[in-house]
């Protein structure tokens, strides 16, 4: 007592913003292993989402739909532009391309299950198309990626619809990576590659670069396939006004567009949180492109990265998407980050909900593994089942929204129905801020 | 049309589309043997196939002559544009001319004989088709190669076999430069026995096998290791 009189008062311990406690392990990270951090899933900062935006719901000049008496239709039509037999969805939620390899073959047959169930279609991946998830999928769409990893002309035509793969929104510019615990013998079989290397994919497309190429590719893809099957164009948002209308000029049916915070079994940590747009601010440029082309509805638009709800979906339509697609959403519903698996989590240095190490093929619920004994741990048809009945909640919601703003199919929601919570969401969406008709650059700035 | 080609089923591209003519090869019931004349650089001829016919295309082809193809084989009497053969999992294409870009990239299988010489990426990502250059081929050849043969008997150009997998390289000329991970590799009496056995079916006969050298992987890029940060 007598000595603390004597020593001058002391500060409490301050962390840093900069420095914080994230960065510090980082640093320390670095050091110690001389490599790049590589994980899973999309990016963990906070970023403008569509939580910043709010839809209006009916009044006194736009009057409501009854809940569960009025209809309000899902269904969207995608690939009407050039292909035969375009693909009908019932809901316009699909499971977005994630690979067998990166995912268990039980994942992959649960996700084509769950689907299936509702009506909409699953992807395959960078890795090849599976007979399993060809036979649990009533629509599949075939990725094309840059690796061309058990690309082959029988899948191609036994697929729905055919996806080039130009970019992911975790990251723009940047191929795939599987990690040798992953390169199980059957997955290397598939992708002819020595097993247990570290793969890391090209990020360019081997025999074409720029879109006067990509024209002649997709018409390659559809001479293949008799001008039969939608072909998708998936690119990361990054340029989303110029990379739509390429893909239009390409002669894509369909658009996908995948923001910042999608999903990614592997890539490296600094890749999935500093390249690319949040899917927010690129959705609205995506939609401006294909107004300005006259192609709005004729080429359609899917947008992923973090949809999360049927609000999200409703929001990502009212701003003029055709359709969203899911990764990591689906993969919680699956059991992902369960609080049941605690302390499984616990021995590989994490909690439920902060789980990211899917590169690693260590997933205690079997999904982001190919260790025969985790992924048998996940049944496919109760997996299917509770993608069912996600799915089946997400339309749901999404359809309470639009009766509520008096709209008889999900694609009448429109941007007059929402507002801005914040300045960046109304300068990013052109979305008026909440209680005034005002965004920036409204009036010039 | 030559008299040699007279017993020919034709089709003349001047007067059918790519795609009358993609449908024709395509169906079902395609047997024998065909002329494709005026082919005059158009794209995407003769893909998709998947029946053993002979198909000769009498001219110069434009990007992805005979892509994906599956047991047909086909002769382009002139120069092959961008990706010929690409992604070929069985069968054969021979180009008597020159060959652009990507010349079988992600081929799965068959074989793909350029009489002249190929450009850039030759075999870029091959996957298992065996490939022969009787000419010389550019940079990045073999780039990312998975697995299959590539055989040149003139000269290969910059950063060859970057990136290599478990494919095998075979060049009798000069390398100007080998790329990240490949190697030259001592050549076993089972590499000459696929080299004599690739150049014979080829038809290359004036040179002898003992003339090449064998190139692959180093096998030090397969796993991420912090001493191998300058070749990421
Ligand atoms: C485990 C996993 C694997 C993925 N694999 C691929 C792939 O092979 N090809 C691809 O285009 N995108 C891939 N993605 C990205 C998804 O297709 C999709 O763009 C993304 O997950 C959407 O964002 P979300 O995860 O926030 O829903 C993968 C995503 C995850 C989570």
């Amino acid at each position: 007592m007598s000595q603390s009189k004597n020593t001058p008062p002391r500060t409490t311990p301050r962390f840093s913003a900069t420095f914080d406690q994230f960065t510090i392990s980082e640093i320390q990270r670095a050091a110690a292993t001389g490599i790049y951090d590589i994980r899973g899933a999309g990016t963990k900062r906070k970023l403008p989402h569509f939580d910043d935006l709010l839809f209006l719901g009916a009044s006194i000049s736009r009057y409501p739909l009854e809940g569960y008496r009025e209809r309000c239709d899902t269904d969207v039509v995608l690939g009407t532009r050039f292909a035969k037999k375009p693909i009908r969805l019932k809901t316009p939620v699909t499971v977005a391309g994630m690979s067998f390899g990166a995912l268990s073959a039980q994942a992959k047959e649960a996700l084509g299950r769950g689907a299936s169930a509702v009506g909409t279609s699953t992807t395959t991946g960078d890795g090849g198309m599976t007979p399993e998830e060809r036979g649990h999928s009533s629509i599949l769409v075939y990725q094309y990626l840059p690796s061309r990893y058990g690309m082959n002309p029988d899948d191609l035509r036994r697929a729905d619809a055919i996806e080039v793969v130009v970019g992911q929104g975790a990251k723009p510019g940047g191929g795939g990576m599987l990690l040798g615990q992953k390169i199980s013998p059957r997955v290397a079989k598939m992708r002819n590659l020595p097993e247990g290397i570290d793969q890391r994919s090209a990020c360019r497309h081997p025999d074409w670069t720029g879109p006067d190429d990509l024209e002649i590719k997709i018409e390659e893809l559809r001479e293949i396939t008799g001008w039969e099957k939608p072909i998708y164009v998936k690119v990361g948002a990054s340029r989303p006004y110029y990379d739509v209308s390429l893909a239009v000029k390409a002669g894509a049916d369909v658009i996908v567009l995948d923001g910042m915070q999608g999903g990614t079994a592997a890539t490296q940590e600094v890749f999935i949180e500093h390249v690319g747009l949040p899917i927010l601010s690129a959705i609205r440029s995506a939609v401006q492109a294909l107004q300005d082309l006259g192609m709005h509805r004729k080429v359609q638009l899917i947008v992923s990265g973090g949809i999360r709800s049927g609000a999200d979906m409703a929001k990502a339509l009212a701003l003029g998407a055709d359709a969203v697609a899911i990764g990591t959403a689906a993969l919680i519903a699956l059991g992902d980050q369960s609080p049941d698996l605690a302390e499984e989590y616990a021995k590989l240095g994490t909690v439920p909900g902060a789980y990211d190490d899917w590169q690693e093929g260590r997933d205690p619920a079997g999904i982001t593994t190919q260790d025969p004994e985790l992924a048998s741990r996940l049944d496919p048809i109760l997996g299917g089942r509770r993608i069912a009945n996600y799915l089946s909640v997400m339309t749901m919601e999404a359809q309470a929204i639009a009766r509520a703003c008096g709209k008889s199919h999900l694609h009448n929601l429109e941007p007059e129905d929402l507002v801005s919570l914040t300045m960046e969401a109304a300068a990013m969406t052109k979305i008026p801020l909440a209680g005034t008709d005002w965004y920036p650059g409204k009036n010039g700035f | 049309m030559s008299a040699t080609l007279s017993n020919h089923q034709a089709i003349d591209l001047r007067e059918s589309t790519i795609r009358e003519l993609n449908a024709v090869l395509q169906s079902e019931d395609v047997t024998g043997s065909w002329l494709v004349s005026h082919p005059e650089g158009r794209h995407s001829i003769a893909v998709g196939l998947t029946a053993p016919i002979d198909i000769i295309i009498d001219g110069q082809a434009g990007y992805y002559a005979g892509g994906m193809n599956q047991h047909a084989n086909l002769v382009i009497k002139g120069n092959a544009g961008p990706g010929v053969a690409e992604n070929m999992m069985s069968g054969s294409v021979r180009i008597e001319g020159n060959a652009s870009m990507a010349a079988g990239a992600t081929a799965h299988g068959g074989l793909l004989v350029i009489e002249g010489d190929a450009g850039a990426r030759c075999g870029i990502s091959m996957k298992g088709v065996n490939i022969v250059v009787r000419g010389s081929v550019g940079h990045m050849s073999a780039f990312m190669a998975q697995s299959g043969n590539l055989v040149v008997c003139g000269d290969a150009g910059d950063a060859l076999g970057d990136s290599l997998y478990e494919a095998r390289i075979f060049v009798r000329g000069t390398v100007k430069s080998l790329g990240a991970d490949c190697e030259e590799k001592d050549m076993s009496a089972e590499d000459l026995q696929i080299l004599r056995g690739l150049l014979e079916e080829a038809g290359i006969t004036e040179y002898s096998a003992e003339h090449f050298r064998c190139y692959g992987s180093a096998r030090r890029l397969y796993n991420f290791h912090v001493d191998n940060a300058a070749a990421y």
